[in-house]
């Protein structure tokens, strides 16, 4: 058995580090969602005036329903990438595999901020994209549509969030035994149905996985808006962040980050679930 | 081959003998290894083969080949009279029970039975019928609902034989199916399987590397070793007149003895036999069993053979010093130094035996094997 002073040892830290970094700063925001500022300035008077006015004005639900419906796109689109990426990699890459696993990773090891500058020099009216379409003659001016808009959001969170989605769903099919699809072949399941009855059902832990992932990394961003969104693409982020900043309504804030906070929760607590419940080994 | 008319029993399928499958010049290399080398093989219809061999002797890749899981380097396998390396897996009436049973893991036994109905666009009426009575044949009909995790090995194993033969195939693969079973359950196991490939006259493809359990089981036996087959024979055969030495030391125990054969009369040692086999050396096989201990009063009434004599005696006598003696129930094994060789003899449980002592053998039971 351990002694008393080694599992103290062994304890104190990550349990120091969990009050001092999560438990307190998760009840000053706590707090904070009941107070109020007047005149400039925070007012330590419990009320629920920030909740009423989240309900009262649709703009904090229309941006709310627009941030889900980017996190749903980008997850969508990840899903879409990913998965045959990881199918392919898993039954077909052969020698290539530990290649094509390194060039998905390396991205991950790129700085966020260089990547979304990248999609602003692609896209930008004197951008990549617009330069090509114009040599070809597709266009004969700059198309400023697609910088500075959803589109521009998604298509730069779906880039940086498809190796998440990617790495569990690799994962999960790698770890399907080949037998049992030699044994659905060998019953008479064509490729497309053992794919559906076997696969699918069988990576289905590691798919919820990699969309949880790329939706809630979506939900909670806000640096994709800033660089390439526009006005047009607020999310939720966005609207905290200013709120904790030029429009200094700390307890406003606070209250949206524990609505999303409550929400995010939720789901992690769902799509948990449901992993349990598809895990087969 | 005529189409066998409605009337015909499975069981009457399997006494015309007539040939199933025919492997023709089989060859499988994975890159340079030369995995199996010019195999052809016969399988009758309603037959129970083994394909035995030790741990890369190419076994399981003949199975694999035959399933349709791997593409043969050349050659050609035929089955009533159609190629059959040409179709993919699942266009092959040819069903497999996997070594680890590859049960899947999010359906329940019920719906492991009924997937290659299910896939293979069985009608929908008839699905819960043919599912039950699977189960029922392999006496799993009250789990038909658990999850194959909950199953033990034999019960695993129940699930996986049902989900195979409900397809009804023409040929059933097996891959040492009860390799992970203990040992009394494998016995269990051994005879149920037997009885139920006579119940359904379906022809058994079983691979094992337990010599034992192809001879328990089989009508034949195919010896493979290093990808090349040794022998094709019934069990019975295969252990009297085993074709090379290999053979006989795998099939059983065997003493090869290596003897020098000239007018008909082999010498090994000082002992002399008469033999069929051409003058020239010859390795013959003993069986331990075929040794005898003769008792001393027995051997004082026979004469002892003149050793030079031109038609050499069909009772082989010669006296040996016991060097060990394993008492193992129902029968002794002896090792006995017979002229400064030792000789492997397996007699009925006797008293301990010290010393010098007579023993004699048949002519006729060492047989002439190839090296």
């Amino acid at each position: 058995m351990h002694s008393r002073l080694y599992k103290l040892a062994v304890s104190l830290p990550p349990l120091t580090w969990v009050a001092l970094f999560l438990l307190i700063p998760y009840a000053l925001m706590f707090a904070h969602s009941f107070w109020l500022v007047r005149d400039g300035f925070l007012i330590h008077e419990w009320n629920l005036q920030n909740y009423a006015k989240l309900f009262q004005n649709p703009v904090y639900a229309n941006v709310l329903l627009r941030t889900a419906r980017i996190a749903a796109s980008v997850t969508l689109l990840s899903l879409l990438l990913g998965y045959p990426l990881a199918y392919y990699m898993s039954f077909h890459a052969g020698l290539r595999k530990d290649l094509l696993y390194q060039l998905v990773i390396v991205p991950l090891w790129v700085s966020y901020l260089v990547r979304g500058y990248a999609w602003k020099t692609i896209l930008g009216s004197e951008g990549v994209l617009n330069g090509f379409l114009q040599y070809l003659h597709i266009t004969h001016a700059p198309v400023s549509l697609f910088l500075y808009s959803p589109f521009a959001v998604v298509l730069m969170l779906t880039h940086i969030y498809t190796p998440f989605v990617f790495l569990p769903l690799y994962a999960s099919i790698e770890h399907i035994p080949r037998n049992l699809i030699e044994a659905s072949h060998d019953l008479g399941a064509t490729q497309r149905s053992t794919f559906f009855r076997i696969i699918l059902p069988l990576s289905l832990p590691g798919l919820i996985a990699g969309a949880t992932f790329a939706f809630v990394l979506s939900l909670g961003d806000f640096l994709a808006p800033l660089l390439v969104g526009g006005p047009s693409s607020i999310m939720i982020a966005n609207i905290v962040q200013s709120l904790f900043g030029t429009a200094y309504d700390w307890p406003l804030g606070a209250a949206i980050s524990v609505c999303i906070l409550l929400l995010t929760v939720t789901l992690l607590f769902l799509t948990e679930r449901l992993e349990k419940k598809w895990a087969f080994r | 081959m005529t189409a066998p008319s409605s009337n015909v029993t499975p069981q009457a399928l399997a006494d015309t003998s007539a040939t199933l499958l025919e492997v023709r010049n089989i060859a499988k290399n994975f890159g340079p290894h030369r995995v199996l080398k010019n195999i052809s093989l016969e399988i009758a219809a309603g037959e129970f083969l083994t394909l035995l061999g030790e741990s890369g002797s190419g076994k399981t890749t003949l199975l694999r080949l035959i399933a349709g899981f791997e593409q043969p380097t050349s050659g050609e396998i035929w089955m009533s009279g159609a190629h059959l390396d040409t179709l993919p897996p699942y266009r092959r009436r040819v069903n497999t029970v996997f070594q680890n049973y590859a049960l899947f893991p999010h359906l329940n036994v019920q719906e492991n039975v009924a997937y290659g109905l299910e896939v293979t666009r069985a009608s929908k009426s008839e699905i819960p019928t043919r599912v039950a009575d699977a189960l029922r044949m392999v006496k799993m009909q009250s789990f038909a609902s658990a999850r194959p995790a909950t199953l033990s090995g034999g019960q695993q194993q129940r699930v996986a034989l049902a989900r195979a033969l409900v397809n009804r195939p023409q040929l059933l693969l097996l891959d040492e199916p009860l390799s992970a079973l203990d040992a009394n359950l494998r016995k269990q196991m051994q005879s149920e399987l037997k009885s139920l490939q006579r119940e359904l006259g379906i022809t058994f493809l079983f691979v094992t590397h337990d010599q034992d359990e192809a001879m328990a089981l089989s009508d034949r036996v195919a010896l493979l070793k290093d990808g090349a087959l040794e022998q094709v024979a019934t069990p019975r055969e295969i252990y009297v007149h085993p074709a090379t030495a290999y053979t006989a030391q795998f099939i059983g125990q065997t003493n090869l003895l290596h003897a020098q054969v000239s007018n008909g009369v082999a010498t090994w040692a000082s002992l002399h036999w008469p033999t069929s086999a051409p003058n020239g050396p010859a390795i013959f096989s003993l069986r331990p069993e075929s040794i005898r201990l003769t008792n001393d009063s027995q051997f004082a009434e026979v004469p002892r053979p003149a050793g030079e004599s031109a038609v050499a005696p069909a009772t082989i006598h010669f006296r040996a010093t016991i060097l060990q003696q394993t008492f193992s129930g129902s029968s002794e094994q002896l090792e006995i130094n017979c002229a400064n060789h030792a000789l492997r003899v397996r007699i009925a449980a006797t008293n301990q035996l010290s010393g010098e002592h007579n023993f004699h053998f048949s002519s006729a039971s060492a047989t002439p094997v190839r090296e």
